[in-house]
């Protein structure tokens, strides 16, 4: 089972956008903004091909944060948090995988999607996706979301043994 | 500026009206790569100013670094509860901060959907899909290309919806013999298989030429009616393999239409063919490329008009005459008028691939102007053709879709240089045509029932 506090976990399974930051080719942070999914352990964020400049950049450079900041975005929960953990890319077959992975999760939160996914036609390569999936490391938590206070600091039980 | 270009603020060098942006978001995401290598994010509130091409950031707890580059996001969407979200924007800027807190930007990208709309945003990014999956393959060692299931595969290829415009004519010259005595059922299904497998193998053969000339690449705001099937641009089908199906269904549609010419014994049944396959093709291949120079609404006027229907009365009556003639300017009007808009939204790419459709020679008032006379014309056909004795009095039945086409061209004063919200406009110019045809068709049965009861 995953480690994450209550409250982040509870972040998670509302936000409908994170801003996922990876490491681009010169060593420079890019954010792109994503929605999260949460299976209880593992975050899952998922990618068009048309858009894979990110997965891209994972591949070369796993270490990969996800922020949870805007609370319009999470059903008014103005607290806050950081995730940092690994990434890896599943794409073994971009057309179907990611639907065996991740639909059931996207659609409790974005349920327009099986309208869209029945409409596939229209826009094909939307729907050739990897999934990213992140194993948390590090939690960052602000209560309230005020970041001028020191945030909660939990690590994951295999990075505190470690 | 740099190549970027697929967001709706291309990556470059920051300006104030960057920073006037920026300033309508609540809050910003800082991020840094910490010193485990990490990515970190923090949000804070923010205050730009534009003058000095700088943006004050509030110190967090969490201490913003100096020493190394940082990425500033502001990001918003609107939720839709129980369906998703929409409004969706977001501005990024790169640079450093010298003291934690005056953060002075570099280099800025972003995506506004209300300035590029997510269909062309998805469109601009069709070459990072192919080269993506380009490189998968290499790293799995087979190839991986995008798919669709052959149902909708075999739909999209052929555009097999527009499958109307050739029905149409071909009922009506069917429908006109049959006024003058003269219907075989067999040969009138034949007529109706081998046109529809004709127009589907022009429209992969469009395809081609159009892929081949760079037009569909070129093109990053097609529509469900515009555009292209632009399968081979997505990789989904390759051109050789385009090719081989418009062979297929041009050999198809020929053995049927061979078949028919041996049983009526018509030649002119033969050059009509002839001639339909022709014009279908020299649409978009070299070196006539008629739509490249502005005469394709003319080549479809021809072709889904005169040829299809008279074709259809030929194999039914074994002769030409005026009434078909007469009345097949009709629906080939409506189906130019199909073409004329539905060129509107591809004019800036068909511009730049050479393509020198009529929307990109003349103005939009002259554009629509034209699509208003045109419509009329085609309705004055049907009153003059009644008028003067050749078209049987309930064609006028046609008239009542003239609501429709002002209605049309009312949307065209709207929404000329929107591609998405032309979208409604375009599906109800497919309709209009559809709605003559339908009239038209109807008009020519209470005929022959009218002639039956009489």
């Amino acid at each position: 089972m995953g480690w994450l506090p209550d409250p982040v976990e509870a972040l998670l399974e509302v936000a409908l956008v994170g801003e996922l930051t990876v490491v681009g080719r010169n060593g420079r942070p890019i954010a792109h903004p994503l929605i999260p999914l949460y299976d209880g352990e593992r975050i899952f964020l998922h990618s068009s091909t048309l858009f894979s400049k990110k997965l891209e950049h994972i591949k070369r450079e796993p270490r990969v944060s996800l922020a949870l900041t805007d609370p319009v975005a999470m059903k008014g929960n103005a607290d806050r948090a950081t995730i940092q953990g690994t990434a890896r890319v599943l794409e073994d077959d971009p057309h179907v995988d990611w639907e065996a992975l991740i639909l059931d999760l996207w659609r409790r939160k974005e349920p327009a999607i099986d309208a869209f996914l029945k409409a596939r036609v229209a826009l094909p390569l939307f729907f050739e996706r990897a999934v990213i999936e992140i194993t948390p490391e590090r939690s960052l938590y602000w209560e309230g979301g005020d970041t001028t206070r020191p945030p909660v600091e939990t690590r994951a039980p295999s990075e505190v043994a470690a | 500026m740099t190549a970027t270009r697929s967001g709706s603020v291309p990556a470059h060098a920051p300006t104030a009206v960057d920073l006037d942006r920026l300033a309508a978001y609540p809050h910003v995401v800082v991020s840094w790569v910490d010193d485990a290598g990490y990515p970190v994010s923090v949000a804070t509130s923010f205050r730009t100013d534009a003058a000095a091409g700088s943006v004050a950031l509030t110190a967090t707890a969490l201490p913003i670094p100096d020493d190394r580059e940082l990425s500033v996001m502001g990001s918003h969407i609107h939720p839709q509860p129980g369906i998703g979200y929409d409004e969706r924007r977001y501005l990024q800027l790169w640079g450093r901060a010298a003291d934690g807190t005056t953060f002075t930007p570099s280099r800025v990208w972003g995506w506004d959907e209300t300035e590029v709309p997510f269909f062309e945003y998805a469109e601009r990014s069709v070459p990072q899909s192919r080269r993506y999956l380009a490189d998968l393959s290499r790293e799995k060692g087979r190839t991986i290309r995008p798919r669709l299931s052959p149902f909708w595969l075999a739909l999209r290829t052929t555009r097999l919806p527009f499958l109307s415009v050739t029905v149409i004519p071909v009922l009506l010259g069917i429908a006109v013999a049959a006024t003058h005595g003269a219907f075989t059922w067999w040969t009138a299904l034949l007529t109706l298989v081998g046109a529809a497998l004709a127009h589907l193998g022009i429209n992969v053969a469009n395809d081609v030429f159009d892929t081949l000339s760079g037009a569909d690449d070129a093109n990053t705001t097609p529509t469900q009616f515009s555009g292209g099937s632009r399968v081979a641009v997505y990789d989904l089908v390759s051109v050789g393999g385009l090719v081989r199906i418009a062979v297929a269904l041009f050999g198809a549609a020929a053995a049927i239409g061979l078949v028919l010419v041996a049983v009526t014994g018509s030649t002119t049944l033969l050059w009509i063919g002839v001639a339909g396959i022709v014009i279908g093709i020299a649409y978009t291949a070299p070196p006539l490329k008629l739509v490249y120079r502005g005469l394709g609404e003319l080549a479809v006027v021809l072709g889904f008009g005169p040829l299809m229907l008279l074709g259809a009365y030929v194999v039914q009556a074994d002769a030409l005459a005026w009434e078909p003639f007469v009345l097949s300017l009709v629906p080939g009007i409506m189906t130019g008028l199909i073409l004329f808009v539905n060129e509107i939204p591809d004019r800036r790419s068909d511009a730049s691939a050479g393509k020198r459709t009529l929307p990109t020679r003349f103005s939009p008032e002259a554009i629509r102007a034209a699509y208003l006379v045109a419509s009329l014309v085609a309705f004055g056909v049907v009153v003059a053709g009644v008028a003067g004795g050749l078209l049987p009095w309930p064609t006028l039945a046609a008239l009542a879709a003239i609501p429709l086409a002002l209605r049309v061209h009312e949307g065209l004063k709207v929404h000329y240089d929107s591609p998405y919200t032309l979208m409604a406009v375009m599906g109800a110019n497919v309709n209009l045509n559809a709605a003559v045809g339908g009239l038209l068709l109807l008009g020519y049965v209470v005929a022959i029932v009218v002639a039956q009861l009489g």
